[in-house]
């Protein structure tokens, strides 16, 4: 069992760095769809390597289960938001910071 | 470690929370609500197995189908407020 | 982190931030909750006030438009009434016992009675099910009658009248530009209404029961009609069965109530139901929980169709 909570803690601090440089990242980008990729990426990710860890520490029953389920949604939704966001925010005429505008 | 986790949690939480405050267009706030909103379901599960309530993860689940939800909602707003704008422009001129 | 998000609800003009703004209020709240440990009520919040809330507010704004028009002036008297109102709730609060203290009123004689004999009066794990559905059911019964006004209210405000004020163009009806949206909630909706389904009868044994059911059926509904058109959402779920089943919710609640009276109990009282006092509580506990949550389900939908209606029905005329 030390093995199974040894490994559920590295991706416990795994996961918080990706959600925490994520974070950062939303802050700190310059535009709007480079934000979408630090939001939407590290979201997932960082969301399914937490659910993971806790999954680790649940052992076989039916909290399993529903972790699974949602990480699931989780793992279906995220990029559909992400998707959604980017097309909305293109169709609305949101346009990108592209290399020309910085060179000043 | 889980409390690390939960702490790690709501720092990322108040930074999404500051993106939404200051976000110059509509979409960094969606973002920011979205973020938080995920964040929200990692920190429901979390805090249930830091207090060992497994119950919690059916919150958890209402709370990411919500958060999906809205998102799409407030797209669809937007949406249809754009093309209200453009439709209304397109009569000015 | 709420005190922020009030001030900046209360402070931006932009509706649509606001709106946004009170969902992540709402969200606070609801883990508030659930660092506290009241689970069911977290739940109702995330689902209401999260989800539901947002989404009516969204239809709203269709309709109404994004930008709150500039205040004339400041309302001194209003900022006064508010402040010597909340000073005065505050200092109340003072008074009252601290937050779980063990020699609070409440804790002495209701809850320890709840606790205590619930188990062997009603036999279901979830004593939050247990206050909520018999030892206060009258009070339910009143939320049911409560919910189901407010749609009558919305029903009578909306649909008599003028029909519609904003036209919808006919692109933005079809939506078949979201052909990845569509197909995703094509394949998340059947499961959303699984879970819901899961919530209402789960009640018993862990959080849930009527009014998050309901919450989340009407938001999968409400996700379909956003993404596929009203038209086909009526379809789908043709309107005057949604209003027969809004009023169903609470006569199935009256009827549990008056079931019992017509066994030789009183109004509610749900030992008289079966063989025994524990399965009847059971079966009235379920009973009722299914009238809630359809009820809820119903005027929830119903609220959502009359908004959206508003916004479709001129498109009609003009073809």
């Amino acid at each position: 069992m030390e093995t199974y909570e040894l490994l559920s803690a590295v991706l416990l601090a795994a996961g918080s760095f990706l959600l925490l440089s994520g974070g950062i990242g939303v802050l700190r980008f310059p535009d709007v769809y480079s934000r979408m990729h630090a939001a939407g990426i590290t979201d997932t990710l960082g969301a399914c390597l937490i659910l993971l860890a806790l999954m680790l520490l649940a052992g076989f029953s039916l909290v399993l289960l529903k972790l699974m389920m949602i990480l699931a949604f989780l793992l279906i939704t995220g990029p559909t938001s992400s998707h959604a966001l980017g097309k909305a925010a293109w169709k609305a005429g949101v346009k990108p910071l592209t290399g020309k505008s910085l060179q000043r | 470690m889980l409390t690390v986790t939960t702490v790690t949690l709501l720092l990322v939480m108040a930074l999404a929370l500051s993106r939404a405050f200051v976000g110059p267009t509509v979409f960094d706030r969606i973002l920011a609500a979205n973020m938080f909103g995920t964040k929200t379901v990692l920190l429901i599960a979390v805090i249930g197995f830091l207090f060992g309530r497994p119950e919690f993860l059916d919150i958890a689940m209402v709370y990411a189908l919500i958060n999906f939800i809205g998102v799409i909602g407030m797209l669809r707003l937007i949406e249809y407020l754009e093309d209200e704008n453009r439709s209304s422009q397109e009569e000015d001129a | 982190m709420l005190i922020a998000t009030a001030i900046g609800i209360a402070v931006n003009r932009d509706l649509l931030s606001v709106v946004m703004l009170s969902s992540i209020y709402g969200l606070l709240s609801a883990n508030f909750f659930v660092t506290m440990d009241a689970v069911d009520v977290a739940f109702t919040e995330a689902a209401v006030g999260a989800g539901i809330s947002p989404l009516l507010m969204f239809t709203t704004m269709a309709i109404v438009g994004r930008y709150e028009k500039l205040p004339h002036r400041w309302s001194l008297s209003a900022l006064v009434l508010v402040s010597i109102t909340g000073a005065l709730l505050l200092v109340a609060t003072m008074d009252m016992p601290a937050f779980g203290a063990p020699d609070a009123p409440a804790q002495q004689h209701v809850a320890p009675r709840y606790i205590e004999q619930s188990g062997q009066e009603v036999g279901i794990p979830n004593i939050v099910t247990s206050v909520l559905a018999t030892y206060r059911g009258f009070d339910t019964f009143g939320e049911v009658t409560v919910i189901f006004t407010a749609g009558v209210g919305v029903l009578s405000l909306l649909m008599v009248g003028d029909r519609a004020t904003k036209p919808l163009s006919s692109h933005l009806l079809k939506a078949s530009q979201h052909k990845i949206l569509r197909i995703v909630s094509k394949v998340l909706i059947a499961p959303i209404l699984l879970f819901a389904l899961y919530v209402q009868f789960h009640g018993d044994y862990g959080p849930g029961g009527g009014f998050q059911s309901g919450v989340i059926f009407a938001a999968a509904i409400i996700v379909y009609t956003m993404l596929f058109g009203l038209d086909s959402a009526r379809q789908v779920i043709d309107q005057a069965w949604v209003r027969v089943m809004a009023a169903v919710g609470v006569l199935l609640y009256g009827a549990v109530g008056v079931v019992s009276m017509v066994n030789g109990g009183n109004f509610l009282d749900y030992d008289v139901l079966a063989k025994d006092p524990l399965h009847g509580q059971h079966y009235g506990i379920i009973v009722i929980e299914l009238g809630v949550g359809i009820t809820v389900a119903a005027v929830m939908v119903l609220i959502y169709f009359s908004f959206a209606g508003r916004l479709v029905d001129r498109g009609h005329q003009d073809d």
